[in-house]
């Protein structure tokens, strides 16, 4: 594609927006993460107050983290990744710059009456319909911000990070409106469209695909950028990537039922459930193959890199958590792990060790281009980012496992005459270690958050950023 | 059973699923070279190129072997919509089994028991410990692991008893469930009768020294007229009734002057449901045992 015509301008001003909303959302949510955290160790930091008890701010974190964190670092990340890789600028600036207001909106909003109780109560979408319709809005604003640029691209085949990035944006699109449709009461209470068992299977249609397409096929377009862009290397295997591609989007959307297993649920939706997730495990696995399969002949960069080490430990957190979903998605291992620690400590070994990981890695190698500035302001910095991020995570996995598997076994341990042998509050005395434990890892998780967010401040300030636009170098473009 | 259109339905989308994933990965497959490669495909966007690299073949085959269980498992198991599996396998049978199997193995066990009188039975520490087992997994969220009790639900093991502490009366109680009504009287007489009636109870009950005279004296005409027929002339209650002791220290909902002005004000309601259909009466013969067991030490 490399010709000697005029170089597109690239909108980087929206780039960079959400991408330093990303870190300071980062710091928000896990804050609120490190605290809950806490609670579970030393209950009287609930205060006493609704405002700041474990029920209010658990949906917070959750939403800051994956909607207000993951969903800026999408967004910033598919709008650069989109431009670059179709040599277009953005369409619709005007448009993309209201996907950025209105998104920090919605993170305001939802900052806002999630601690006050307002609530849908649905898990992963518990915003109340005024802001699920502007959610609505925004992410239809983004889709067409997204395909417009995509229809713009000089090349006639579409690179394969925006197949994930627009699969995502799509499936997102109709998981939200659909689990969302609920009938108003007031402003500020609704009552779901469905009831009983179809809402409990609708509410983890949505929640495993929030999982599958926001967590998994959006940052897996990261990863399909970012990775050959940093290693300096051709993507492994392009037949690979298509099958995985096409096999993960088809059979993605049938794995919410493996949430309901043993319930209400009828039989046969859960035995789909429990199938697709296992079929799962190869087409996961593509993107896991395709990344680390890419660095063969740049290994050495990883000594010198920690942007790239960011990209392989993500990677194989990527492979790990999505070798243990399709585990825990059996009906006989799910017995044991439903309802336990080990549930959070899989979501974590996810949310920590694949998304942020990559997050951060794509992060600092787009920011100080988006700054016009040769690199971040400390790399040292981001070295030490990494290792306070990958010891938080083994802490964090590693104590959920040992509680989990620890209360799974305690609560189906029976005595010799059948009664059982502990009683609830017992397996809570002993996961308080693990909790502790898991406090201290999220803490480390913190501190290499702040330390990212200096180093990020540092970049910025001392960038010489153009307003809005950046000139792509016609090496960069070539 | 859902209709033969819908049963149709999921078969159609399961497998028309399953069919493309296996037809695109299998013309994949076919079409891929052989060996690894240098070549790209001759994309290139922003510097990144793509190899044309054939996928490996151990991902491959357990792409490959996760198809063939599916397969096998949506013969065996429901799945495809009426299709009850080859094994007629349903959660609800496989319940149905487990408790079948722990009842024959362990009913035995409880019903060596059921003959022999609570009182009689204490004194069989294997009998008493069964009965703690139950008691922690059943009682406990409510009265506490060690019986202790909570605001709103009785302390076992002081030797006090709103329905009677004879094993019997404990057995009913456990059997049966309990339903303590104290009605609301702040409407009937009002915000004045209150004052003065928890006035004059905590004076009674010997928890206030400096009491207004005339307020524990209007108070005690309220009590008179209104709660006498139920907690009793001298406020000793009434076992009959549930109606508690107001006079022997033990308080259910708090004794603080404000505490009892909500009481009365509001009334309350206990409900200890019924178990005899949860447990089974030799079950609830082994927690009473344990119960009456905390009363005899209770009263030692």
């Amino acid at each position: 594609m490399s010709t000697a015509t005029l170089q597109p301008t690239y909108n980087y001003k929206v780039v960079r927006q959400f991408a330093i909303m990303a870190v300071v959302w980062a710091i928000v949510g896990m804050s609120v993460g490190l605290l809950i955290a806490s609670q579970m160790v030393f209950p009287e930091l609930n205060m006493n107050l609704p405002w700041t008890s474990f029920g209010r701010l658990r949906p917070l974190h959750t939403n800051a983290v994956i909607f207000a964190f993951g969903g800026c670092v999408l967004f910033s990340t598919s709008y650069y990744v989109v431009q670059r890789t179709c040599q277009a600028t953005l369409a619709l600036p005007g448009l993309a710059a209201f996907t950025f207001w209105g998104w920090q909106l919605v993170i305001v909003l939802a900052a806002i009456t999630l601690p006050l109780g307002i609530t849908s109560s649905k898990e992963y979408a518990e915003l109340e319909w005024p802001i699920d319709i502007l959610i609505a809005i925004v992410w239809v604003s983004y889709a067409i911000v997204f395909f417009a640029t995509i229809m713009k691209r000089k090349a006639k085949h579409i690179y394969v990070a925006n197949w994930f990035f627009g699969a995502f944006i799509i499936t997102v699109a109709v998981l939200h409106i659909v689990n969302s449709a609920a009938l108003p009461v007031t402003m500020t209470k609704s009552y779901s469209a469905y009831a009983g068992a179809m809402d409990a299977m609708i509410q983890w249609w949505y929640g495993h695909n929030a999982v599958g397409f926001f967590l998994t096929a959006g940052f897996l377009g990261m990863m399909y950028y970012f990775v050959p862009k940093q290693a300096e290397r051709p993507v492994y295997s392009y037949r690979l990537s298509i099958v995985h591609f096409w096999a993960l989007v088809s059979l993605y959307i049938w794995a919410g039922p493996h949430h309901l297993h043993y319930t209400a649920l009828p039989d046969w939706a859960q035995s789909l459930g429990m199938v697709m997730s296992l079929i799962l495990l190869a087409p996961s696995w593509g993107g896991m193959i395709n990344g680390i399969m890419t660095l063969s002949g740049a290994w050495h960069k990883l000594r010198t890199d920690p942007i790239l080490r960011f990209l392989v430990v993500s990677l194989s957190f990527y492979g790990m958590s999505t070798f243990e979903g399709p585990m825990m998605a059996i009906k006989t291992v799910n017995a044991l792990s439903h309802y336990t620690d080990w549930t959070i400590g899989h979501v974590h070994s996810g949310a920590l060790g694949w998304v942020a990981m990559v997050s951060f890695g794509s992060l600092y190698h787009l920011i100080p281009i988006v700054c016009g500035r040769k690199q971040m302001y400390s790399v040292g910095l981001i070295n030490t980012h990494f290792w306070l991020a990958t010891i938080g995570t083994v802490l964090y996995v590693v104590a959920m496992w040992v509680n989990g598997i620890t209360q799974g076994l305690m609560w189906r341990a029976v005595n010799s005459d059948g009664t059982l042998t502990y009683s609830f509050v017992e397996s809570v005395t002993a996961s308080g270690f693990g909790y502790a434990v898991r406090a201290i890892g999220g803490a480390f998780f913190l501190i290499g958050v702040l330390i990212m967010a200096y180093n990020v401040y540092r970049t910025v300030k001392s960038g010489n950023e153009t307003e809005g636009e950046v000139q792509a170098s016609p090496a960069q473009a070539a | 059973m859902m209709s033969s259109f819908w049963s149709g339905w999921i078969v159609v989308l399961t497998l028309g699923c399953l069919a493309f994933v296996i037809y695109f990965l299998v013309t994949q497959w076919i079409a891929q070279r052989a060996e690894t490669t240098t070549n790209t495909t001759g994309h290139e966007y922003d510097g990144i190129q793509e190899l044309d690299n054939p996928m490996p073949k151990w991902w491959l085959a357990m792409f490959v072997a996760t198809i063939i269980f599916t397969v096998f498992y949506l013969f065996l198991y429901p799945g495809l919509g009426n299709w009850k599996g080859f094994l007629g396998w349903t959660q609800l049978n496989e319940l149905e089994r487990h408790q079948e199997k722990h009842a024959q193995r362990y009913a035995p066990l409880f019903e060596q028991y059921a003959n022999t009188p609570i009182d009689e039975l204490i004194a069989n520490p294997k009998a008493v410990k069964m009965g703690e087992r139950i008691f922690i997994n059943n009682c406990a969220l409510c009265h506490g692991s060690d019986a202790g009790g909570a605001f709103g639900f009785p302390n076992l093991r002081d030797g006090d008893w709103l329905y009677g502490g004879t094993a019997d009366a404990i057995n009913h109680t456990i059997m049966e469930g309990r339903s303590g009504q104290m009605p609301a009287w702040g409407a009937v007489i009002g915000d004045e009768g209150v004052r003065n009636v928890a006035t004059f109870i905590r004076a009674n009950a010997g928890l206030s020294q400096d009491a207004d005279p005339q307020s524990v004296a209007a108070g005690k005409k309220v009590y008179d007229t209104t709660c006498m027929a139920c907690h009793g002339v001298n406020a000793e209650g009434n076992e009959a009734l549930g109606a508690p002791n107001l006079v022997d220290g033990t308080w259910l909902y708090g004794s603080s002057q404000a505490q009892i002005e909500y009481t009365v004000r509001q009334g309350r309601n206990g409900v200890m449901p019924a178990w005899k259909d949860i447990l089974g009466k030799e079950k609830v013969h082994l927690a009473a045992t344990y119960i009456y067991s905390l009363d005899k030490k209770a009263s030692k």
